[in-house]
């Protein structure tokens, strides 16, 4: 059980400490993808098997496709891919930033004296979650559809050229 | 739901009576694994034998569709003069494919370029796992199987992009792009065709899925999603985007050998390119399968009285069936461009698939209507669909002069 | 320490490590990244206190991940939209050098 979260805690740090650290953009990405995919396995591992899939269809499905397609639309060459070093005063400042946060999270994670239930893991059939955002959260979903269509309709303006929108042949 | 001495014939139960048998000689603590790994195992012999031959019967296909016999000419070894029609073709394909030389190109991302085509072929693998291929014949069992399905389907595009980005080809790259698009612009409409199933059925599990297209005792009509309304409409919708998803003709833009070589596929020879053959045809028989789960009744016989053939045989018709269609599609359409593609999925398809679902809504509202209250029930349904289907068509195809052939009478 | 504190320590790793990148890389897509990672350290603890809740209740953390999930996926969207569209006003995508709204 535990020996399973480490592995899955390794798959999931190991990639995205290497993905953070790469030069080649892809490289970077398609590791991302992989860090993703630890982390459905983490809501595996949990019991959440439907988060883990939406975590898979989401992250590995669209959002790491628009990655890709982002990278591949914002360079002029394939040397532009390796990207230029950082600062070092940049990448310090950053690194130390990180690293104070972790210890700061660490130690107010090991000083809190958390209780854990003594019993198996909660279960939660598709079923009831359907229930649940239908009935109690339907504000909520009708919320995230309002957002999800305002982010649509935005990223097609800001995305969209405004010259060249000729008369290139209809079908 | 069923007489008991037609679920239980000897047929039927077969598949699982051998599992059992096997498993019967190893210790209590390695049947799990054992019968996993045994499901595995029969799920590799059958698609793969199924794989070599729709290649065999694709080529064939098309070339009756094309006016020519197809292959016909390889027979057995050491038995001159017999030809069996060309069946031992996809055998010694295999083995050309597996004695060709691997050619990696210098400047290729070495790891990338490995890695692609297995992965493409896991992830195709993946799909298999939660189609029911007969009453008792699913490998997992899952909750939220529909979404595992969709979500492993998915990840296969980001291989074919791997494929196209690694092999430091400008065709591949087109190619690669190419396949990011249609994946972002037909999942989408395949899963909006998805949701009405879903919404009346109550359930992502494929075998209860399944179960709802059950048969009534006696009944002759089959009670199947795809004889609704909502059902015809999804399934068609289905239909067009498993297509786009498989990178079957006409949607093969990533591939679109008259103008791009091979797209993803023009660095990779030998086994690597047979890799990818195979998930491509993986990717057809986990989108037909899943297609006939969800529209056509999955393993469910289309009346009460043909139940005494086994289930899986009638899945295995379903789904050759909708692969048979994808040939015959292949042979008769013509490729799309990428922005007829992209026009197609946005403006056309995912509407249809959100007023399908209100359609679907209005027919499980409308459960309890009966008697001729059932007619007002199918010409609502129908017009709530023809009525837009038309009216977006015509949209689309506006100022459009009819086509005109110079050189074809 | 338990398994709820092990969980949480991961979390807060991947948290870091998505601050320190967001910190210290210049490429914005990269940047984005690093926040989406964040986004998904936040995820973690949802799952990992749902799980190992003393009084279980039946759905919350998963419902609050399929939110969260949600609005992440709204975010790349809009979020790499934003760097199409700098990259097509300044012909590269470094974070310092689109600086024009600095007054």
């Amino acid at each position: 059980m535990t020996a399973a979260l480490i592995l899955i805690a390794l798959l999931i740090l190991g990639s995205t400490a290497v993905a953070m650290s790469l030069r080649n953009l892809i490289h970077s990405a398609l590791l991302l993808v992989l860090s993703w995919m630890g982390i459905a396995a983490f809501y595996l591992w949990a019991g959440a098997e439907f988060v883990a899939f939406a975590q898979v269809l989401v992250y590995a499905g669209a959002v790491s496709m628009i990655v890709l397609f982002a990278v591949l639309l914002t360079r002029r060459s394939r040397a532009d891919l390796s990207i230029a070093p950082a600062s070092l005063r940049r990448a310090v400042a950053g690194v130390l930033a990180g690293g104070a946060t972790a210890g700061v999270l660490t130690l107010a994670v090991l000083r809190t004296n958390l209780q854990i239930a003594p019993s198996a893991a909660p279960t939660v059939t598709v079923q009831q979650l359907g229930l649940e955002l239908i009935g109690p959260q339907v504000a909520s979903v009708l919320v995230v559809g309002v957002i999800l269509t305002v982010a649509l309709l935005g990223a097609v303006v800001l995305a969209a050229s405004d010259r060249n929108d000729g008369k290139e042949d209809a079908p | 739901m069923n007489a008991p001495a037609n679920t239980n014939s000897l047929l039927e139960r077969a598949p699982v009576m051998i599992r059992d048998w096997i498993i019967g000689f190893f210790p209590e603590s390695l049947r799990w694994p054992v019968g996993a790994l045994l499901a595995i195992a029969a799920m590799l012999a059958v698609f793969g034998l199924v794989f070599a031959f729709l290649t065999l019967a694709e080529r064939k296909l098309l070339g009756r569709a094309q006016n020519r016999p197809g292959p016909n000419r390889s027979g057995l070894p050491f038995f001159r003069g017999t030809k069996l029609f060309g069946l031992t073709q996809p055998f010694a394909d295999a083995v050309k494919m597996l004695t060709k030389e691997d050619i990696v190109p210098r400047a290729a991302d070495h790891l990338l370029h490995f890695l692609a085509p297995v992965l493409v072929v896991a992830f195709a693998l993946m799909t298999f796992a939660v189609i029911p291929y007969g009453r008792q014949l699913v490998a997992v069992d899952i909750d939220a199987g529909v979404l595992y399905f969709f979500a492993a389907g998915a990840a296969t595009e980001l291989a074919i992009f791997m494929a196209g980005w690694a092999s430091h080809n400008k065709y591949s790259l087109i190619g690669a792009m190419r396949a990011l698009a249609q994946l972002i612009s037909y999942e989408l409409p395949l899963l909006l065709s998805v949701v009405p199933v879903v919404m009346l059925a109550g359930t992502l599990s494929p075998t209860k899925i399944v179960e709802a297209q059950a048969n009534v005792p006696g009944g002759l009509i089959p009670h199947w999603h795809v004889f609704t309304p909502w059902g015809a409409v999804g399934f068609a919708i289905f239909m067009v985007a498993a297509l786009a998803e498989a990178n079957r003709s006409p949607f093969d833009l990533p591939e679109g050998e008259s103008e791009l070589v091979a797209g993803h596929l023009t660095e990779y020879s030998g086994f690597k390119y047979a890799l990818f053959f195979m998930a491509e045809y993986f990717g057809m028989i986990g989108l037909t399968g899943m297609g006939a789960t969800l529209f056509l009744g999955g393993w469910q016989a289309p009346c009460a009285f043909l139940e005494f053939i086994p289930s899986y045989l009638w899945f295995g018709v379903k789904m050759l069936s909708l692969i048979l269609f994808m040939m015959w599609i292949r042979a008769t359409l013509l490729r799309l461009r990428i922005d007829q593609l992209t026009r197609l999925a946005w403006k056309f398809l995912v509407p249809l698939a959100l007023i399908n679902l209100g359609t679907a809504a209005f027919w499980s509202r409308t459960d309890s209507w009966s008697g001729p209250l059932q007619f007002v029930r199918w010409a609502i349904a129908l017009a709530l669909i023809v009525v837009p289907f038309v009216v977006i068509g015509r949209r689309l195809t506006a100022g459009l002069a009819p086509r005109t052939y110079r050189y074809a009478t | 320490m338990n398994t709820l504190q092990l969980c949480l320590l991961i979390s807060s790793a991947l948290f870091c490590i998505g601050l320190a990148g967001a910190l210290s890389r210049t490429n914005t897509i990269l940047v984005l990244l690093g926040i989406e990672l964040m986004l998904n350290a936040a995820n973690l603890n949802f799952i990992a206190f749902w799980r190992f809740n003393p009084a279980p209740l039946p759905a919350t953390g998963v419902i609050f991940v399929i939110f969260a999930i949600a609005v992440a996926a709204a975010e790349a969207a809009v979020g790499l939209a934003l760097v199409i569209a700098i990259y097509r006003h300044q012909q590269n995508i470094r974070l310092q050098d689109a600086t024009r709204l600095k007054g």
